[in-house]
């Protein structure tokens, strides 16, 4: 089986999906989005046995494009990050009536297609239309199924999709460039290019503005508290959860192996940039009074530190980034489930109406406490194992990043404790707060799971990635060399 | 050739129908006639002829683009019957005008001749002219009509000036034998004038600025299916046919020539999109956004290898989404005194099947992939990178992202808002042709090397 299957196969469930109906939708759903994670395990399987999974077909003839999908250590983890993200992120939202929700959930299927397919592809192109093509489903999820008022949440969302088409268009612009010079677009042939200081910075520019806009990396970020706060919590999922680890992934797999020059040129002022959102992130998120708007930003804080290490150019970073990168997953998900569930309850996302809900559920109380502590990043959890690489390799690049970074990390523990304290302790609320179901039990016990299990033991993981990642350093240090 | 005289036999017979009386079956005869002369000019695809003292030429240029006009024909045609419903009496009339124009358009691209060439644009020209006046009852169709004719014969009358300073040059309205003149012996200034003459009336034909003014007007005024056909038939058209003409008549393109062509590109594509953002009538936003398409369009003048293809391909790919667009437009303007962005509130909800393709249409023409629109755009740029022209690639990166702004607009419109009126039973014709537009849109996205291989 080669990894095409795992596309087709999400493609035909969103439309599946789509005509089931309007009861049966979320099933149906759930159930296309689990067998993906089947097939990402099995494709995981012949990797570990050394079959190639790869598939390559002749698309374009004149230009020169392949319908190429490669699958290596780093691809298979975001490949697996995606689709098990998706089955919680849909069985996150079984306690949720949607109005149409047979589009809801085809659309949701449809953008885990298109991010599986922008982190498989290995023609620019192809990449390219990956890309923006899990923009539209996004998009529609936030307009349509979105909550506040319609004429706010319209304006968040269409200056969401306008700052990103246009980052990505730049983004377009540079791959055209350097087609014209390679004649090709596969990825073995864009890395094997020698561009000219100048070509390389206009390079990495087109591809930054791309890059930090999704992500979001400071000042490109003004997009995100809003639409995190205005999409349905599942659309907020998927964006913090799996979106920007497009960003981030494609900055690792396309931007520094292709410009290492400028990379490196500009490093202090990238890894600057980066550590300014994890301050800036931070310290907003102390004043939030919004729940979602404060895990929106300190998701800010947690991103601008993975796109830090990534900037590094060391081995070190580049394994932190992409361990915390699916740490953060995990974890985003599990922090925007829990507001969700308060939210279902109390019908409030603001937290001062918040409060007293230990007294009314101990068990939701210290599944939450779990995630909030692993999102500071407690030793022994996932988040700890990825954060602590991240500020050791920033230690190696420059000392006062890593001090100013690591100072963000008590700052976290700061907002995030305070945060817990007003939602949770306190005096009993007047508002009833039902204990929490079943279903929503088994997704923050899988998440909590995942999250202890690769703490204590984050071996498999880093095995994955990193002979993949060696491959992507070794192409830089070759290029700086030359 | 023989495509052209089947095309006008067609014509013919169905104005003949209706004086036996068999109003009924104008519109699937014609359309039957018209799928089999499509069936026998692509099967002359590899035979090159040329008739009556070169006169006409068929080749690969000529059969493709014409084969491309013979199924937007059949889109506007099968569009016909519904929207015509009011008028059953003058059906043949208005059918007829569409096939007749039709041959005009197949006159443009296959001609070997200017006084070929200047026959087929007014065939074309006049058709147009009488559609864009046809609901006589209304005053703003009049008023359009009577625009596009006055602004029309204008242009035609500069085109025929041009023929005639390239004859007085070099003496005949041969291709050939003017192509001879001028790369063999020494030849006016005045060749060059007659060029600009001919660039300027062909510009205004497929209305791009600096001769657009006349566009937004004939377009909100003439009726829905007219504007169809104006936009995604007579522009690409008139569009194939510069392409032909500036290939023919110039074979080294000079500096200054190029010039021309990139202003003109870059205003068209800015102005067009900037007007557009301001427009609240779909019908005049359409206009507006056709003129930075046009600009896109004439930008393929500057290159000369493999233009043809590209050209042939955007060409496609826009008709093929303004088709889907003004079948649903149609549908939900109809009986309205204005097509303003409000007709659409809630039609996602009301309409899902229709509010989609309508969606797709505007994302295609908004160059967002999978849709075929994204490839003509990538494309054409990947083709202007290599010209050297990188300011025209730069303008049309940010022109594209400013027309998401007015196509999401109506994207909004439909998803966001609440409909305040009931609108009828949708047609079956128009969903139909709508389902095959979207249909040959994707197909198109999805294996552009169809196209993009025809013509070599």
């Amino acid at each position: 089986m080669n990894v095409s299957f795992i596309l087709i196969f999400l493609l035909f469930g969103a439309v599946a999906t789509y005509f089931a109906g309007d009861k049966l939708a979320k099933t149906v759903a759930l159930f296309f989005s689990l067998a993906s994670v089947v097939g990402s395990i099995f494709i995981l399987n012949q990797y570990n046995h050394g079959i190639n999974s790869d598939f390559i077909a002749n698309w374009i003839s004149n230009p020169n494009l392949y319908i190429a999908l490669k699958v290596d250590g780093l691809s298979l983890a975001m490949l697996l990050l995606t689709t098990v993200l998706t089955s919680i992120i849909i069985f996150s939202s079984f306690g949720n009536q949607y109005k149409n929700s047979k589009s809801f959930y085809a659309l949701v299927l449809f953008m885990s297609f298109a991010m599986v397919g922008t982190f498989l592809s290995a023609d620019a192109f192809l990449y390219y239309i990956f890309w923006e093509l899990s923009l539209i489903p996004i998009y529609f999820i936030a307009l349509v199924w979105g909550n506040g008022d319609a004429e706010e949440r319209k304006k968040a969302v269409i200056k969401f999709f306008i700052y990103t088409l246009a980052g990505s268009l730049f983004m377009l612009v540079a791959f055209i460039y350097l087609f014209q010079k390679v004649g090709s677009l596969m990825i073995g042939d864009l890395y094997t290019i020698l561009l000219t200081q100048n070509e390389q910075f206009w390079i990495f520019l087109a591809m930054f503005l791309a890059y930090a806009i999704k992500i979001p990396i400071i000042p490109f970020h003004t997009w995100q508290a809003n639409v995190y706060q205005k999409s349905p919590t599942v659309g907020t999922m998927l964006l913090s959860g799996i979106m920007l680890k497009m960003g981030l992934y494609s900055v690792i797999r396309w931007q520094l192996p292709i410009a290492p020059f400028a990379a490196k040129t500009y490093m202090t002022i990238l890894i600057a940039l980066s550590v300014a959102g994890v301050v800036y992130g931070s310290t907003v998120a102390l004043k939030q009074k919004n729940i979602k708007k404060l895990l929106a930003y300190s998701s800010l804080a947690h991103v601008g530190l993975i796109a830090a290490g990534a900037y590094t150019l060391t081995l070190d970073g580049l394994r932190g980034a992409v361990l915390q990168m699916i740490a953060h997953g995990f974890v985003v998900v599990g922090l925007f489930f829990a507001a969700e569930v308060i939210e279902r309850r109390f019908k409030t996302q603001e937290i001062s109406e918040m409060g007293g809900i230990r007294i009314q559920d101990n068990k939701f109380t210290s599944m939450f406490m779990i995630i909030m502590l692993a999102s500071v990043a407690l030793p022994g959890t996932f988040n700890f194992v990825g954060e602590f690489t991240l500020l050791y390799s920033l230690y190696s690049a420059n000392i006062w990043f890593a001090i100013i970074a690591g100072t963000t990390i008590i700052l976290g523990a700061v907002y995030m404790l305070k945060m817990f304290q007003h939602v949770m302790l306190g005096e009993a609320n007047a508002k009833v707060f039902q204990s929490i179901t079943t279903n929503e039990t088994i997704v923050f016990v899988v998440i909590i799971v995942v999250l202890l299990f690769f703490g204590l033991f984050p071996k498999p993981i880093t095995d994955l990635i990193t002979p993949a990642l060696q491959e992507i350093v070794a192409k830089i240090n070759m290029q700086l060399n030359s | 050739m023989n495509t052209l005289i089947a095309i006008s036999g067609l014509g013919i017979l169905s104005l003949l129908a209706e004086i036996f009386n068999a109003r009924k079956a104008i519109v699937p005869v014609t359309i039957i006639g018209l799928l089999a002369i499509l069936g026998f000019n692509i099967s002359t695809y590899n035979h090159l002829g040329a008739y009556y003292n070169n006169m006409m030429i068929t080749d690969k240029f000529s059969v493709a683009f014409s084969s491309l006009f013979i199924v937007i024909t059949i889109f506007l045609v099968a569009l016909s019957h519904e929207f015509y419903k009011d008028q059953k009496t003058k059906i043949s009339d208005y059918v007829g005008i569409k096939v007749f124009l039709l041959a005009g358009t197949v006159a443009m691209v296959s001609f070997g001749n200017l006084s070929m060439f200047f026959l087929g644009i007014e065939v074309l020209s006049i058709s147009l002219y009488i559609l864009a006046a046809s609901n006589r009852l209304n005053l703003k169709s009049n008023e359009a009509g009577m625009k596009y004719f006055l602004m029309g014969s204008f242009a035609s009358g500069i085109i025929l000036f041009g023929i005639c300073l390239i004859y007085g040059a070099t003496g005949s309205f041969d291709l050939n034998t003017i192509l001879l003149v001028i790369s063999t012996q020494a030849y006016p200034q005045w060749y060059f004038i007659g060029i600009i003459f001919l660039l300027i009336g062909m510009l205004f034909k497929i209305a791009t600025v600096p001769f657009h003014f006349w566009a937004p007007d004939v377009y909100e005024g003439s009726p829905a299916l007219t504007t169809a056909t104006m936009s995604s038939l007579a522009k690409i058209v008139a569009m194939a046919t510069l392409y032909k003409l500036v290939m023919a008549l110039l074979p080294v393109q000079m500096y200054s020539f190029q010039l021309i062509i990139v202003c003109v590109a870059i205003a068209s594509m800015v102005l067009g999109n900037i007007m557009a953002l301001r427009q609240n009538n779909v019908k005049r936003m359409f206009a507006f956004s056709g003129i930075s398409h046009a600009g896109f369009m004439v930008s393929t003048l500057l290159l000369m290898s493999n233009a043809a293809n590209t050209l042939l391909y955007y060409a496609s790919a826009y008709a093929v989404a303004g088709v889907a667009f003004f079948a649903v437009v149609m549908y939900v303007t109809k009986d309205k005194e204005n097509e303003t962005i409000d007709s659409f509130n809630g039609f996602g909800k009301s309409h899902p099947l229709l509010a989609g393709i309508l969606t797709a249409s505007l994302l295609s023409m908004a160059g967002i992939p999978i849709l075929s629109g994204f490839f003509a755009k990538f494309f054409l740029l990947n083709q202007l990178v290599h010209t050297g022209w990188l300011v025209l690639v730069i303008v049309a990166i940010i022109s594209s992202i400013i027309s998401v702004g007015y196509y999401f607009k109506i994207i909004l419109a439909m998803y966001t808002k609440d409909s305040e009126h009931t609108l009828p039973k949708v047609p079956v014709m128009y969903q139909i042709v709508a389902v095959v537009a979207l249909i040959l849109n994707i197909a198109l996205g999805l294996f552009p090397n169809v196209v993009l291989n025809l013509l070599g």
